[in-house]
């Protein structure tokens, strides 16, 4: 597992390098720095004290290795808003977005496996069509019109939830059942879909034979056999996620990385934008990381020790391994 | 065949003769036969002539300004037919802005959609018939492109660049060339080494007919499928960035950009943000409907399932000659 997890470590650091890279270049494409900072009516004398005080009178090669060795020493530079330092901003706005995001991801997933096995009990019949109708629904819903709508019924005309901000519990209802719609809209035809699959397998059968009840196959026999999928759609869905956050947050006024960035979009503050986006970046990377391991806990054949049996013994079609060394 | 009898066989050649095997109907037919599917197509059809037709249609209407009738909620009929869908804050017609704004939305989305399919089905049957080290470059690029949502990566292209219309198709097409790329990809390199396509290197064929007419037809149906599929996406993220305020600018209008002006309405004229926002639904909801049914259509193994009925009425049609 150890080499398939260290093949896996730097196959995600290539985005994660590129992204940084990308950003930095970005930005210096597109010529003179000072016009994306400073104001329309500055002299150019503010211009070129500008271009020195940041360095950007230097080549870009000087200019990247600076920027590189500030990232190692977590020096992310100051916000042109505030002068604060970028890597405080954004470490503070990072929590709020995991909070959430954690939140969502739970819910949605309990509620997808919910969803997705009842659905698959019967396939093509009642449930199965109002749960393809309900995931069609989510994934054609713009999540900001459903923002509104629900701020429009149940913060203005009912009275029930607050409009924004973050006090009391009443205050997450709107942006978790915002940012939920789309992950469990997929995640129910994904657990559907393995889930078909897996109780028309032979092992079933054996249990329903032994006399096993419903609920027994479907959570000790059928669910952890059809999770691997399940898995895999939910972490590249957390990986969406921040998409939605983006748009949930600055909604809702939620003192996440996503309304940090937007804001600092709008404000032109770039050092805080490239902090938010290095940092994104990275807690990308280490979900990955850690869906890998994840992989490995759920699926035995995955392990270290079956991956040396295997090795040793003769080879034998395993799909999910096949599938994973692939990847 | 054992019960190879003259009839059977007479009504068969007949459909073989009028050009289609065994019955099987074209996608026209098969369209026309499911009727959800043949209203996501109208629902579809009329929206794009909305798109096409509004701008000229009601391009004045919609920016004409009548502060007397602001704010006037949905059916205000009495004054005049253009207030059927209520008017905003500076009393234009909203019926005029929806139709108005459907040919920024659909217009920029069709082009992202159109442009993203190409380059990347192109760009992915290339490696995927070629292999090697084209075919793992492509890959790596796709998976950094993908690894990082896609409407961030937006959102700060378009922070270093202006946020034009061309901007914005620019930008959506190439964070969803990847999708087409490691589909036409995976595809293609399984053609590839088909029977078939080994068959016709044998008969000595060219490498472009060979693509032409043994790999493009195969990876045709799944491509226009997923762009179906893509144009909801697109649609939607469009629409998100215009409602975040760097997608579509004032005074150019976008349903996304409706639904962010209409926000703070929201107490008293709720319709200017929410009709908006149903416009982008129904025509997601109509894309999102005609590609499951796509999905199902071109797939041979599928196909059974929209046929289903229309196999049966066959078989009877023979049975009773018998």
């Amino acid at each position: 597992m150890w080499s398939y997890l260290r093949r896996r470590i730097l196959q995600s650091a290539l985005p994660l390098v590129a992204v940084v890279l990308g950003v930095f270049v970005l930005v210096r494409l597109t010529g003179d720095p000072s016009k994306l900072y400073l104001p329309l009516n500055a002299t150019d004398q503010m211009r070129a004290d500008f271009a020195a005080r940041n360095g950007f009178d230097r080549s870009i090669w000087d200019q990247m290795g600076d920027y590189f060795l500030g990232v190692l020493q977590l020096d992310l530079g100051e916000s042109l808003r505030t002068g604060e330092p970028a890597a405080e901003m954004v470490l503070r706005a990072f929590p709020a977005t995991l909070q959430l995001a954690a939140v969502t991801m739970l819910l949605a997933v309990c509620l997808a496996v919910v969803l997705g096995s009842w659905a698959s009990l019967k396939p093509n019949g009642l449930a199965d069509r109002i749960v393809s109708f309900f995931s069609m629904t989510a994934a054609s819903v713009p999540d900001f019109w459903l923002a509104i709508l629900g701020i429009w019924i149940f913060a203005i005309t009912l009275g029930w939830l607050p409009t924004s901000g973050t006090t009391g519990a009443t205050a997450w209802v709107l942006p978790i059942a915002t940012l939920m719609l789309r992950p469990v809209g997929v995640l129910a035809q994904v657990v559907r879909g393995s889930m078909v699959t897996v109780l028309g397998q032979p092992y079933i059968k054996v249990a329903r034979s032994r006399g096993a009840g419903q609920m027994h196959i479907v959570v000790r026999h059928a669910l952890r056999n059809a999770a691997a999928p399940a898995l895999t759609v939910a972490g590249d869905l957390t990986v969406g996620l921040v998409n939605g956050a983006v748009v949930v947050e600055s909604i809702f006024g939620w003192p996440g990385i996503g309304k940090l960035m937007i804001d600092s979009i709008l404000q032109r503050d770039f050092a805080v934008l490239q902090a938010a986006v290095l940092v994104t970046a990275l807690a990308i990377f280490a979900l990955n990381i850690v869906i890998d391991l994840g992989y490995a806990l759920l699926d035995p054949r995955v392990r270290p020790q079956a991956a040396k049996r295997r090795r040793g013994g003769a080879a034998r079609p395993d799909k999910h391994a096949e599938v994973l060394t692939d990847a | 065949m054992p019960d190879n009898d003259a009839s059977t066989v007479a009504v068969l050649t007949d459909r073989a003769r009028r050009g289609r095997a065994s019955g099987r109907p074209g996608l026209w037919g098969l369209l026309l036969r499911d009727k959800v599917a043949t209203s996501a197509a109208v629902v579809l059809l009329l929206a794009v002539l909305t798109a096409i037709a509004g701008p000229m249609l009601f391009g004045e209407l919609a920016q004409r300004q009548d502060l007397g009738s602001r704010n006037m909620p949905p059916l205000s009929l009495h004054l005049g037919w253009e207030y059927v869908l209520g008017s905003d804050s500076l009393g234009r017609s909203l019926l005029a802005r929806i139709a108005f704004a459907a040919g920024t939305t659909l217009g920029v989305s069709a082009a992202a959609v159109a442009i993203s399919a190409i380059v990347g089905s192109i760009w992915g049957m290339w490696a995927g018939f070629h292999r090697g080290w084209r075919e793992s470059v492509s890959m790596r690029i796709a998976d950094v492109i993908m690894s990082f949502p896609s409407l961030l990566l937006a959102v700060v292209i378009l922070y270093v660049f202006n946020p034009s219309a061309a901007n914005i198709v620019l930008v959506l097409a190439i964070t969803r060339i990847p999708l087409y790329l490691r589909t036409a990809r995976a595809d293609a390199a399984e053609l590839r080494s088909r029977m078939f396509v080994d068959a016709a290197q044998n008969f000595g064929a060219k490498q472009g007919a060979i693509v032409s007419r043994h790999i493009v037809p195969n990876v045709l149906p799944t491509l226009v499928t997923l762009a179906t599929l893509e144009f909801c996406y697109v649609m939607l993220a469009e629409s998100s960035l215009s409602f975040l305020g760097i997608g579509i600018q004032p005074p150019d209008v976008s349903w996304g950009l409706m639904v962010a002006q209409g926000r703070q309405y929201l107490a008293d004229a709720w319709w200017q943000s929410v009709l908006p926002g149903l416009a982008i639904v129904i025509t997601t909801v109509a894309a999102n409907v005609l590609a499951a049914w796509l999905r199902l259509a071109t797939d041979p193994g599928q196909r059974w399932r929209l046929q289903a009925k229309r196999r049966r009425r066959l078989i009877a049609s023979i049975a009773p000659r018998r």
